[in-house]
């Protein structure tokens, strides 16, 4: 079974620890190894990569460790990957498509 | 209490390895410097790569890696018309009571002449080196660096916060820890703060992380806040990565900022959990830190690395089970057994603990057993800084 950890029970993003593909059930689990809801990813998850765990309405915060990682950069449906093209930092804007084009 | 095996120097502070540091303060001698450090055991030669001045940061940075306790004798071997001399350094390394000598290639006549003195000179330092026996002190006397460098999503989840454990376990007993990195605790300075040991330091931690913040605006680089390595790995934002990187630092309250510029080098002044403003460039932050007197560095690695320092062990920690499988060579410690659910995150900290007390008492991490001695020293640039108002 694919499984993600939501590492804070107030994050609206969980983090897969294996490749996911697209339609295949995931379990969301808890640090401490708890199942705490399944979901189904409408994309490709990779290893590391975050899925939405509902729906986030542009605008929002993105949360991940409790804490404030970005915001959602338009809206991100249920189950949908969540990275730099549809979440930008809230301390410094940067759209997704800058952050990918750049290689450091 | 846990103890560890040391080299007690005159100064009273304590090493885990007797090297002999070879310090060429331009690059000029760098490459006979090598060749003199090659021919005896256990030295290794330093430089800086910022060009023929005096500046203080260079100055700090050169002279704290020879004070550091694994350090047990220095030779400085110069050109000889460099305007940063050996007599600089001498001034303030020889108050610890270490050996030091300096000799410059002008002066002897030529390389040749700079070899056969440099190796006669450092061949009586290993041979009295060898002579100290290592001997029993408390963790109060260690100092851990922490850093993390190629991290992805594994580093924030597992190989972080079980570095954090590691570090609260050494802290606990008496310890000392520091971690740096300034922009990669952009977006955490409520929440570094909110652990400082009172208002100043809580002032101090908003006062590097927002200078920090400053510079990187002013240079409109905010997209390489990350390397196309981490945006890969997940990460997607810089407060994402922060989030995981103070993570191993750990959870105990923050003793002090370690403010580095031009007049001052903080070093930590008490046991405790220290956090450092510098470069988030890994190998030069491991430099800076070692050069502040941790004797022990634990790097954390999502992607997989493979960076020594040249008179500090590195212990390699990786979060990610596909990079340990692929760089076995390279990482000391699997943390992803925390990702797959076989091993609880308390019980991998307690194994990097083990593990650095394992180091300490002389256990060579695989950088070393592999000769590698990374050392770059990080500068700011006094212009800019002066331009953003900084200093």
């Amino acid at each position: 079974m694919n499984k993600a950890i939501q590492i804070d029970d107030k994050d609206n993003v969980a983090t897969a620890t294996g490749d996911v593909k697209k339609g295949e059930q995931v379990e969301v689990l808890s640090p401490e190894g708890k199942v705490i809801l399944k979901a189904k990813p409408v994309d490709d998850i990779a290893f590391g990569h975050k899925l939405s765990l509902r729906r986030i309405k542009m605008g929002e915060e993105i949360i991940k460790y409790g804490e404030v990682i970005g915001v959602a950069s338009r809206v991100i449906p249920a189950g949908e990957w969540v990275h730099t093209h549809n979440v930008d930092s809230a301390r410094l804007k940067t759209s997704g498509e800058e952050v990918r084009g750049v290689t450091v | 209490m846990t103890e560890f095996l040391g080299y007690e120097r005159p100064d009273g502070s304590v090493g885990v390895r007797n090297h002999l540091l070879v310090i060429a303060p331009i690059d000029c001698s760098y490459e006979p410097a090598k060749k003199i450090a090659d021919q005896v055991p256990g030295a290794v030669a330093i430089t800086q790569t910022h060009g023929c001045g005096a500046d203080t940061m260079l100055v700090h940075n050169l002279v704290g890696t020879a004070l550091n306790p694994n350090v047990a004798g220095v030779l400085i071997v110069g050109l000889g018309c460099e305007t940063l001399t050996g007599e600089m350094l001498m001034e303030q390394i020889e108050p610890s009571g270490k050996p030091v000598h300096n000799i410059t290639i002008q002066e002897l006549g030529g390389t040749l002449k700079t070899h056969e003195r440099g190796v006669r000179l450092l061949q009586e330092m290993a041979q009295n080196a060898a002579k100290l026996r290592r001997e029993s002190f408390p963790l109060s006397k260690l100092t851990l660096a922490v850093e993390c460098g190629g991290s992805d999503a594994t580093s924030g989840l597992a190989a972080n916060p079980a570095v954090g454990v590691a570090a609260d376990l050494l802290i606990e007993e008496g310890g000392s820890v520091i971690f740096g990195e300034t922009q990669e605790m952009s977006g955490t300075q409520h929440l570094l703060a909110r652990r400082a040991v009172n208002d100043q330091v809580a002032k101090d931690v908003y006062t590097i992380i927002e200078a920090q913040e400053h510079r990187l605006k002013a240079m409109g680089v905010d997209s390489r806040w990350m390397s196309k390595g981490n945006i890969d790995g997940g990460l997607t934002t810089i407060e994402e990565k922060s989030l995981g990187a103070v993570r191993k630092g750990g959870t105990k309250p923050i003793q002090g900022v370690l403010f580095n510029d031009w007049e001052r080098f903080d070093k930590p002044s008490k046991p405790g959990l220290y956090v450092m403003d510098g470069t988030g460039w890994d190998v030069p932050s491991v430099t800076h830190m070692v050069a502040a007197g941790a004797q022990v560095v634990c790097f954390t690695s999502g992607a997989g690395s493979t960076t020594g320092h040249a008179v500090a062990p590195v212990i390699k920690v990786t979060g990610n089970p596909q990079t340990y499988a692929r760089m076995t060579d390279n990482m000391d410690v699997n943390a992803g057994t925390i990702l797959d659910g076989s091993e609880s995150l308390n019980s991998v900290g307690r194994r990097i603990f083990d593990m650095m007390v394992d180091t300490a008492n002389g256990r060579l991490t695989k950088a070393e057993a592999l000769g590698y001695r990374d050392y770059i020293v990080f500068k700011r640039s006094r212009e800019a800084e002066h331009l953003l108002g900084h200093c």
